[in-house]
């Protein structure tokens, strides 16, 4: 067994109710599943001898706002043993909580760290869900798509206080993003749009 | 009477020496003996991911030089490739050897930097002395093919950005002459040496299962004795028209990882010899006018070619949707790109897989029961480069 089409045909005949869809591209077998089955299908493919994805690459998230399932959470698997990657993926809405693949791969502990302080998506049955790459008493999700570019705080040394101060951001200039699907009508900045929305409410 | 004996916690870093960077460790300790690590990253997060989604693709590609600075354009090569795979464009045979052979460049700049100060870190000041010398010969070929020592900005989806400048091959073809020397030199100072031997044999052993279970990939999975290289198993570029061979460890500790990289430096400065024999005359990027830029002259003649650069440098190109990960063999392992691109000019999502993200996080596994003074050692073995942990 040692062809992407084998471990598609496998992979759907063994968890057939598990899967959702299955395609091949960029010779990388995408796998899309439903949010409870992820301990059960991961563990089917880290051991079963014909799929072997013995590596934990990644975790990430994408993050689609306009959605109602916002976050689609994505696990890169690598088998070394048949040369093979996999891209594994399912939706949740905002507040879900999802389970955690410790026990599958100790590697997972600071990839979901991560997930968690850049999307603020929960993980169950985590042994240690801290921020790992923002600062220590940051607010906020930085990755998310309405988390603005320029930030919300910046800091500085204050003279007067004789310490380093949190103060909100100050920009000089507004942040330009130019749209070039359509030059004519400006961008729509997220920002912007929520305001508005909030008036009319 | 009893007495009460509590652990001793210490601070190693943010500011040490053999912390390679802004690493807070903080560690556990019974007397001399390590507990428990608990490394603090992040000190050094820039924001990467979310910079490049609000950047057209070309205007990305220098964040790929700050994220592992040791070894700038290994990290470009992943993002290029990634776009010419959704793109699907060919990339011209003499761009691929230029590439390649600027990747083994820096193959060879971070195995120095990284083999000296573990060296360093273990009491030996000599070797890095000899190795930085090397570093600043391979500097100026970085900066004479693309104008910066370190930020080189060179490859692009579908080439390189510009020629190499007379006279290049051939300076680059005296130093492979010259560099095997200098490696022997720091081999008679470190291999056999009793004391570099006495910090680093059977310090930090990696056992092969665990070696998978905590996503180790480079350096870090070969020296346990895994044959595992992208270069050979999924070739990219011209990698599977090249000859060379991959070096495995068989104990797995600091040791043998020390000794793969002094073999894989042997094997670049071979790769990069044959890449100049085989490099011919010919274009260096991909001629589809959508996506490379026209040249200046072309510019002053043709309005077609001015309003393709006038396009390119604003708009940038549009890359169709899809959703693909790369990875090369970066110097430390690993290195990938996952790519989400939605149809328009600046990438959705770019998530950045950082070899070293995993290497740290097994700290603790690693030093567990290790003494204090070890902890250098296994640090310097892991090859930590904080722009790319944190990105």
């Amino acid at each position: 067994m040692n062809n992407l089409i084998d471990i598609e045909k496998k992979i759907n005949s063994e968890l057939t109710t598990k899967i959702n869809k299955t395609s091949i591209k960029h010779n990388q077998i995408y796998v899309e599943i439903d949010k409870d089955d992820l301990i059960d299908v991961v563990l089917f493919i880290k051991t079963n001898k014909d799929t072997k994805f013995r590596q934990l690459i990644d975790i990430t998230v994408v993050d689609y706002p306009e959605e109602t399932q916002r976050f689609k959470i994505v696990y890169l698997f690598l088998s070394h043993e048949f040369n093979h990657r996999m891209i594994l993926s399912y939706s949740i809405n905002e507040n879900e909580l999802i389970s955690s693949l410790t026990s599958v791969f100790p590697s997972a502990n600071w990839m979901e760290r991560e997930v968690f302080d850049m999307y603020g998506v929960n993980f169950k049955n985590h042994p240690d869900l801290r921020r790992i790459l923002t600062d220590y008493g940051f607010e906020g999700h930085p990755l998310r798509k309405d988390f603005p570019l320029t930030g919300h705080s910046e800091v500085r040394y204050s003279e007067e206080k004789k310490k380093v101060i949190n103060e909100p951001v100050k920009l000089e200039q507004n942040y330009r993003n130019f749209d070039y699907e359509s030059p004519w009508e400006g961008t729509k900045y997220i920002k912007e749009i929520s305001e508005t929305n909030d008036k009319k409410n | 009477m009893t007495k009460k004996i509590k652990n001793l916690n210490l601070n190693f870093g943010p500011q040490h020496p053999a912390a390679h960077g802004v690493l807070r460790l903080i560690l556990e300790l019974d007397g001399e003996v390590v507990e428990k690590a608990d490394p603090h990253i992040g000190l050094l997060h820039r924001g990467t991911e979310k910079l490049i989604e609000n950047k057209t693709y070309m205007q990305a590609v220098p964040y790929f030089d700050r994220l592992d600075y040791v070894a700038p354009m290994n990290q470009e090569h992943a993002f290029a490739l990634a776009i010419e795979k959704i793109l699907d464009i060919d990339v011209p045979i003499r761009a691929q050897y230029i590439r390649v052979m600027f990747c083994e460049i820096g193959r060879i700049l971070s195995h120095i930097l990284n083999v000296t100060t573990q060296a360093l870190d273990v009491g030996a000041l000599t070797p890095s002395l000899w190795g930085f010398e090397e570093r600043e010969t391979l500097m100026t070929f970085y900066e004479r093919a693309s104008g910066s020592r370190l930020h080189a900005n060179y490859f692009r989806a579908g080439g390189v950005h510009q020629d190499l400048p007379a006279g290049l091959e051939k300076d680059i073809a005296k130093f492979c002459e010259t560099f095997p020397k200098i490696i022997n030199d720091l081999e008679n100072l470190l291999t056999d040496n009793r004391i570099f031997k006495q910090r680093n044999v059977d310090i930090g052993v990696v056992t092969k299962d665990d070696a998978l279970d905590y996503s180790f990939s480079g350096v870090m999975i070969r020296g346990s004795g895994i044959p595992w290289d992208l270069r050979k198993s999924q070739p990219y570029d011209c990698y599977d028209q090249l000859d060379f061979k991959i070096p495995v460890g068989k104990n797995g500790d600091c040791y043998d990882r020390y000794l793969c990289r002094i073999e894989e430096m042997k094997e670049s400065v071979s790769i990069i010899k044959q890449c100049l024999a085989r490099m011919e005359k010919g274009p260096i990027k991909t001629f589809d006018g959508k996506i490379s830029p026209p040249s200046k002259a072309e510019i002053k003649q043709s309005m077609e070619a001015l309003i393709h650069h006038f396009k390119l440098f604003t708009e940038g190109y549009r890359v169709p949707k899809d959703e693909i990960y790369t990875a090369v063999e970066a110097p430390k392992g690993e290195f990938g790109v996952y790519l989400i691109s939605d149809g328009s000019s600046k990438p959705y999502k770019c998530k950045i897989r950082a070899p070293g993200f995993s290497h740290l996080q097994s700290m603790d596994y690693l030093i567990k029961g290790h003494m204090l003074a070890d902890v250098p050692a296994v640090l310097g073995s892991l090859d930590i480069v904080f722009g790319e942990v944190d990105r």
